[in-house]
């Protein structure tokens, strides 16, 4: 008998939205999240925030806790997964000194605490994510020496001219843009390569034929998001091109499962939040206001769908990692160790690739890209935990 | 003005607000190298959400904290090796 009639794994935007429209109909709700405070990456705690403001007053617990395996489906009569995504890393040359970072990371890293004032910072990869960063990074007093886009210009402007179809992100990108005046951003080209001693002291970018050098103290890269699915594979979620597959009411192929936001497809946070609020209704008996919010998810999944053609990757990026480059972090492996590997598995066996703390979770989407092979099995934990863990909850 | 607390980074002491993870702390102290790689490199944050495990730390003597995902308390202990 579970104390909870839902839980909900991951408090971003899609699990807000799922707990509050849960706990707003009656529901007794608890939220499972491992970060310092509720808002997941994209919000970090961010107190002004409505949804968040709203989650607090909704009535569903809060829990800071990471759910490592199967026995978070006791939690709750019912189960919510939201538990979002991360950064996809294409290793290059260079990508391991201090001082490089996600996108996302230096944005968590800033939100968090870290100074940057009078730091020289090159934001790099692909995607509005670089955009968002800068300005982040520029309010906060950084110099941003560069945005270097992967996508070519011609991509980005039909990207940008489609954007009337959904003006409230129209208003978005104009208002970021504005925050941007007199920051270099350049289409069609990407770092090749990070060096510097003990840090990275500059980045060269290459476009085309042509290749030059940006002096910087930190350089954010970051090429598009890979989902979280760790949790919802131990559970038995079927997935289809590795994102947990879901019906009109946001349910996974578990009965009783549900999941909504960036692990049902990488959208951003308009499609998490209205995914989030379905399946929160949905879990609580609501389907009829659940169904009213079909035709904006809809119109979100399109817009995700978009976004992922004009920022396809250009093949080169899968190229940048030389023969010595680090492709494993937590083993250090390099790339010529995992050349002529048939499988993930064999890499395993073979190489320690993928065996250590991350537990696959960078090398793994990394050489799914660059290598055609990647991460295929979960076991449990799905994250590190103490052994007293383990124990403590086997026996309860 | 948020709270201003303590902590000791391998001996060093510094001044910190609250609410500020490790990792932040550290690197705002000039700290770039968080840890050793198995084969001798220095590491510092990556993903900065608890995901890659390059920021790790031991922090009160517990081995292997993600400093990006832990808040700093005033006199916690940290050492990167």
């Amino acid at each position: 008998m579970s104390a909870f009639d839902i839980a909900v794994v991951g408090a971003g935007p899609a699990g807000i939205a799922a707990a509050c429209r849960a706990a707003e109909n009656g529901a007794r709700v608890v939220v499972i999240d491992d970060n310092p405070a509720p808002g997941g990456q994209i919000w970090r705690g961010e107190k002004s925030e409505p949804w968040i403001e709203r989650f607090k007053r909704s009535g569903a617990v809060l829990e800071r806790d990471t759910a490592v395996d199967e026995r978070v489906r006791q939690r709750g009569a019912k189960l919510i997964l939201a538990t979002g995504a991360r950064e996809l890393f294409l290793p290059f040359p260079g990508w391991t000194l201090p001082g490089v970072t996600g996108v996302g990371g230096l944005q968590a890293l800033i939100k968090s605490g870290l100074a940057v004032k009078g730091m020289r910072v090159v934001i790099a990869g692909s995607g509005p994510l670089l955009l968002a960063a800068a300005s982040l990074a520029r309010s906060k007093g950084a110099v941003v020496r560069l945005v270097a886009e992967q996508a070519p210009g011609g991509r980005v402007t039909g990207f940008a001219g489609a954007l009337w179809r959904h003006p409230g992100k129209a208003l978005q990108g104009a208002e970021l843009i504005l925050t941007l005046i007199g920051v270099r951003y350049d289409a069609g080209c990407f770092v090749e390569e990070a060096c510097g001693e003990g840090q990275v002291e500059h980045v060269r970018v290459r476009r085309g034929e042509r290749a030059w050098e940006e002096k910087c103290d930190l350089l954010a890269v970051g090429f598009g998001l890979v989902p979280n699915t760790e949790l919802a594979a131990l559970l038995g979620c079927d997935l289809d091109s590795g994102f947990v597959r879901t019906g009109d009411w946001q349910q996974t192929s578990v009965p009783g499962v549900y999941a909504a936001g960036e692990l049902t497809g990488i959208g951003g946070v308009e499609k998490s939040l209205v995914e989030g609020e379905i399946a929160g209704l949905a879990a609580a008996g609501r389907e009829a206001d659940a169904e009213r919010l079909f035709s904006r998810r809809a119109s979100w999944k399109r817009f995700a769908a978009r976004l992922q053609s004009a920022f396809a990757l250009e093949p080169v990026l899968k190229k940048l990692a030389r023969e010595d480059t680090c492709v494993c972090r937590c083993e250090d492996v390099p790339l010529s160790e995992l050349k002529g590997r048939a499988s993930w598995r064999e890499a395993k066996l073979q190489t320690r690739c993928g065996m250590g703390s991350c537990q696959g979770r960078i090398c793994g989407a990394a050489t799914r890209e660059i290598l055609g092979w990647g991460a295929d099995s979960v076991r449990p934990p799905a994250f590190p935990t103490k052994v007293r863990n383990l124990i403590e909850s086997k026996s309860s | 003005m948020p709270e201003r607390i303590r902590i000791i980074v391998d001996g060093r002491e510094l001044h910190v607000d609250r609410g500020v993870t490790v990792a932040a702390a550290m690197m705002n102290a000039g700290i770039r190298a968080f840890r050793q790689s198995v084969s001798g490199e220095a590491r510092g944050p990556l993903c900065g959400m608890g995901v890659c495990m390059e920021c790790r730390v031991t922090i009160n003597r517990e081995p292997h904290c993600r400093s990006c995902q832990t808040l700093c308390e005033d006199g916690m202990e940290v050492q990167t090796r």
